[in-house]
């Protein structure tokens, strides 16, 4: 009367109370795609709940890009962001975060093939290219602050500081994960786990690039538009 | 060198949280002798604080959820003692204190007494459910229990350093904001939520992941028990909704650490975003309570009924369906903000609309319980109290739905017995069924069937006693949170519902009780089969309480409820089935991570609300650390030889057997008894 017990053959007690799964049964041999062959494997899981972080991350900047929006005329008198906005800046942040993400795809491609020499090298210049966009960004903080555009001036640049600051913020999370999944491929080799996280790190740092266009969009030229 | 923090934030002069705090202090202090002295330490260490085991971190959950509903009805015992003598006269609490005291009561029941309680029942009963070892991140899962309890423990020493909020549960601004309160109140509730709702958030993913992708062979959607529908329902919704809280929570501690305008007068800030938000937020929170709740009812129906669940594919349904219009209806919490006639109605009908899905539940209860044979043991009780007093609940609400009416009891004693009315009978009546049912498969003995019956009627008369009156002083238009009060017309209505609480006091004390008893006579209430309710689902067929392994053979589910299929044959041909081959069993090693990052975002958390700023930094560098040593791991599992699974499993077969031949009746009692619809399909 074990659950545990392998039941293959039908017998005549068999029976369905949701009257569902007729004719398909669903042992190993005849899975019927709902997920009835047993338990994922670890790398599906992971990834699986990743994503779900992900998705979970996101809702979490359309919060921030909601209030971005209702707060897009709360200047209260103060500057607007067209009137200190630096379009050369942003663009060149934008190309940084561009050319890391792809560095980073790459190093995926390199660590794919096992090769520890190329992982490092492309997850270094990811890094560095990571790192130039976060130097930029502050350099374009400090001037809107010098202008006189702080986050204490009015709603509107609250809510674009909260926004753009989220991601820089994520930024310096993933750089400082970065660093010591280098330091794991380098002590650990590609082991399974070290890989998995290898997958992770590569849809973090996609995802932050996937919320600066989003960002670029809605803060950048939308509020240029108006 | 501490930031705000002096000598002056213990309440030197105010007696009631300081010896509150002592006592509370003290029994923790004898506690962790009594741990100490007894040699207990190691084995709460091994077993229980670093365990990574989805049953027994269940386990803590519920027994976290439990305490602090204890703390959380202490506070209602207080308002409700305040208002009793509050007639024209100032009471025992002044203003400050009372509003503290409400603040306090609504965060607590709703983040650390229904959320721990639902949350811990899914840990225990979910993978069991499905027939499989663990959940899907077993060590994340021992993070978030310890996060949670890192945010209960915070709200609780702002009773004794400093104070607690005295904006309300949900901190509206401008109220919340630095200039109206400027002291660590707001501070205390809003990094105590921040903490436990990344602890939440962690749950919501690993459980989808579980529901979704780790189920026993065989185990299709459809063949999933309802509660494992529910869960995946309201972590669904966990994952969409907590981010809102924590990017709401965290803008308003931008306005309230570094002077941002997000939701303040000046500057251009829009406190009703704030509200907008906090509400996307709380309304499917709402359900996050809720839908677990009626997972449990479903299984303990059916259990107690002796049939499948009736229109279980209606229930999947309408399960899905509350998931989604609940994000749809956050607007009707304040209909009086003003965004006009048409979009009160889309919100007013929405509102109207998920009652039908609702509807649709109760109905297939009452359907399952139709020409069954039903027992009345403590969990169908509470199952029987939940549908009588849930429909009530969900009447007024969709009265309140109503724009027009909802204007005029806007904010009045009638929306709190409202919320109370469902939260109450739907999510407490919903634990309480869940703990009893599933104790006996966590501790392998049942809980004590008379205390437990004196409790649940207790409660249902209590709550009834206490909110039917409340009702009525709301039409009779006495408003929420009022810490005096000069109408005598409200007085008999607030004396009884004073009474009503006293009721209620009986009913925690046979709670305990009923722990009591049962703890100390648990040789006789003793399960030896691990299916002492005749269940239908998996869970019932390991042990009670299962080994570390849960079962020693992945399950191979041929059909909706396994485990009836499996007895029925076993009784029909009076044996067990074949003895599997057993095979060495991988199981997640135990893992101090959880307890050592909870202990660093205590330090933060604590750092943050009293602006120590160094201590700041030093907690996020020790969670940095640990997050880093913690991937350094080399072995993440550890292997249970193949005699050790065999020697379990064979002593578990042997109790079934010998249940097998001590009641070989049972196979007669089941053709004569059984009810039609419990036969084999084309059989019956």
């Amino acid at each position: 009367m074990s659950a545990t017990e392998v039941l293959r053959t039908p017998h005549p007690l068999d029976f369905d109370p949701y009257k569902v799964g007729h004719g398909e049964g669903g042992g190993h041999d005849y899975v019927t795609g709902h997920g009835e062959g047993g338990p994922a494997s670890k790398r599906v899981i992971v990834g699986y709940g990743f994503w779900l972080f992900l998705l979970s991350d996101i809702i979490l900047f359309s919060c921030l890009f909601a209030s971005h929006a209702v707060l897009q005329t709360a200047t209260a008198g103060g500057p607007t962001g067209p009137q200190l906005f630096d379009p050369m800046s942003v663009a060149l942040e934008t190309a940084c975060l561009l050319i890391s993400s792809f560095l980073c795809g790459l190093s995926a491609v390199a660590a794919g093939v096992r090769n520890q020499l190329w992982t490092q090298v492309f997850l270094f210049f990811t890094g560095i290219f990571g790192l130039a966009f976060l130097l930029l960004e502050v350099r374009d903080f400090t001037s809107l602050v010098a202008r006189g555009a702080s986050p204490q001036v009015s709603a509107f640049w609250s809510s674009f500081f909260a926004v753009v600051g989220c991601h820089g913020c994520h930024v310096t999370v993933g750089l400082l994960w970065l660093g010591t999944m280098m330091a794991q491929v380098y002590f650990k080799g590609f082991r399974p786990n070290v890989m998995r996280r290898l997958v992770c790190f590569n849809l973090f740092w996609h995802m932050l690039d996937l919320i600066w266009v989003a960002l670029f969009t809605i803060v950048y030229l939308i509020g240029e538009g108006r | 060198m501490f930031g705000k923090l002096t000598l002056n934030a213990i309440p030197f002069d105010q007696p009631i949280p300081l010896v509150a705090g002592a006592f509370v202090f003290l029994v923790l202090i004898a506690v962790i002798a009594w741990v100490i002295v007894r040699g207990h330490l190691p084995y709460l260490w091994h077993e229980w604080i670093t365990s990574v085991d989805h049953k027994r971190i269940g386990v803590m959950y519920t027994l976290l959820g439990l305490v602090m509903l204890v703390r959380g009805f202490i506070d209602a015992l207080m308002m409700r003692s305040q208002q009793a003598l509050a007639f024209n006269a100032p009471g025992y609490l002044p203003p400050e204190h009372y509003d503290q005291v409400f603040s306090a009561h609504g965060t607590i029941m709703i983040f650390f007494a229904a959320m721990p309680l639902m949350i811990g029942l899914m840990n225990f009963a979910v993978p069991l459910q499905l027939g499989v070892r663990d959940v899907a991140f077993p060590t994340f899962n021992s993070t978030s229990f310890w996060l949670t309890a890192t945010g209960a423990l915070l709200v609780n020493l702002s009773l004794v350093i400093g104070e607690f909020s005295r904006a309300m549960w949900l901190p509206y601004p401008p109220l919340s904001e630095y200039r109206y309160s400027p002291d660590v109140g707001v501070d205390y509730y809003l990094w105590a939520l921040q903490i436990a709702g990344v602890g939440t958030l962690l749950t919501g993913i690993n459980f989808v992941t579980t529901i979704l992708k780790i189920r026993a062979p065989g185990m299709s959607y459809l063949r999933m028990p309802v509660f494992c529908w529910t869960a995946l329902a309201a972590n669904l919704l966990i994952i969409a909704a907590f981010p809102v809280l924590t990017a709401t929570l965290g803008m308003l501690l931008l306005d309230r650490y570094l002077g941002f305008h997000f939701f303040t007068n000046s500057g251009g800030g829009n406190m009703m975003m704030f509200v907008n938000l906090i509400w996307a937020w709380g309304h499917p929170e709402v359900y996050i309570l809720v839908l677990p709740a009626f997972g449990i009812f479903s299984e303990v129906i059916a259990t107690f009924s002796g049939k499948p669940l009736f229109g279980y594919r209606s229930m999947v349904l309408a399960t899905m369906a509350i998931c989604l219009i609940s994000f749809l209806v956050w607007l009707h919490h304040f209909f009086t903000m003003g965004a006009g006639g048409n979009v009160n109605a889309v919100f007013g009908i929405a509102t109207a609309i998920i009652a039908v899905p609702t509807g649709v539940k109760i109905f297939n209860w009452m359907f399952t319980m139709y020409g069954g044979r039903i027992r009345y043991d403590t969990p169908m009780l509470w199952a029987l109290g939940f549908t009588v007093t849930f429909v009530i609940g969900g009447m007024t609400g969709v009265l309140l739905s109503v724009p027009p009416a909802d204007f005029l009891v806007h904010n009045s004693m009638f929306l709190v017995a409202h919320f109370h009315n469902v939260i109450i009978a739907g999510t407490l009546f919903g634990a309480f069924a869940g703990i009893t049912y599933w104790f006996p498969k966590a501790f392998g003995f049942r809980l004590h069937e008379g205390w437990g019956k004196a409790g649940f009627w207790l409660s249902f008369a209590g709550f009834y006693i206490t909110f039917v009156p409340l009702y009525a002083v709301g039409l009779l238009g006495m408003t929420r949170r009022l810490q005096t009060y000069d109408v005598p017309e409200w007085r008999p209505w607030v004396l009884a519902a004073g009474v009503g609480v006293l009721v209620l006091c009986g009913a925690l004390f046979c709670q305990v009780m009923q722990f009591i008893v049962s703890i100390r006579q648990r040789e006789s209430l003793r399960d030896e089969t691990g299916d002492p309710w005749n269940g239908r689902s998996l869970e019932w067929s390991t042990a009670s309480p299962p080994p570390a392994f849960n079962y020693a053979v992945l399950p191979n589910v041929q059909g909706g409820e396994p485990y009836w299929q499996i007895k029925r044959r076993a009784i029909e041909s009076q044996q067990l089935t074949a003895e599997p081959d057993y095979k060495p069993i991988e199981l997640p090693r135990n893992s101090p991570t959880g307890f050592i990052t909870a202990f660093f975002c205590t330090i933060t958390g604590f750092a943050l609300i009293w602006h120590i700023w160094w201590l700041v930094g030093l907690g996020l560098f020790g969670a940095y650390v640990v997050f880093v040593w913690f991937a350094w791991r080399d072995r993440e599992e550890y292997v249970i030889p193949a005699e050790e699974v065999a020697r379990a499993d064979r002593a578990r077969r042997r109790a079934r057997e010998e249940w097998l031949a001590q009641d070989a009746a049972r196979e007669e009692w089941l053709a004569t008894h059984a009810h039609p619809s419990a036969q084999p399909v084309g059989q019956a």
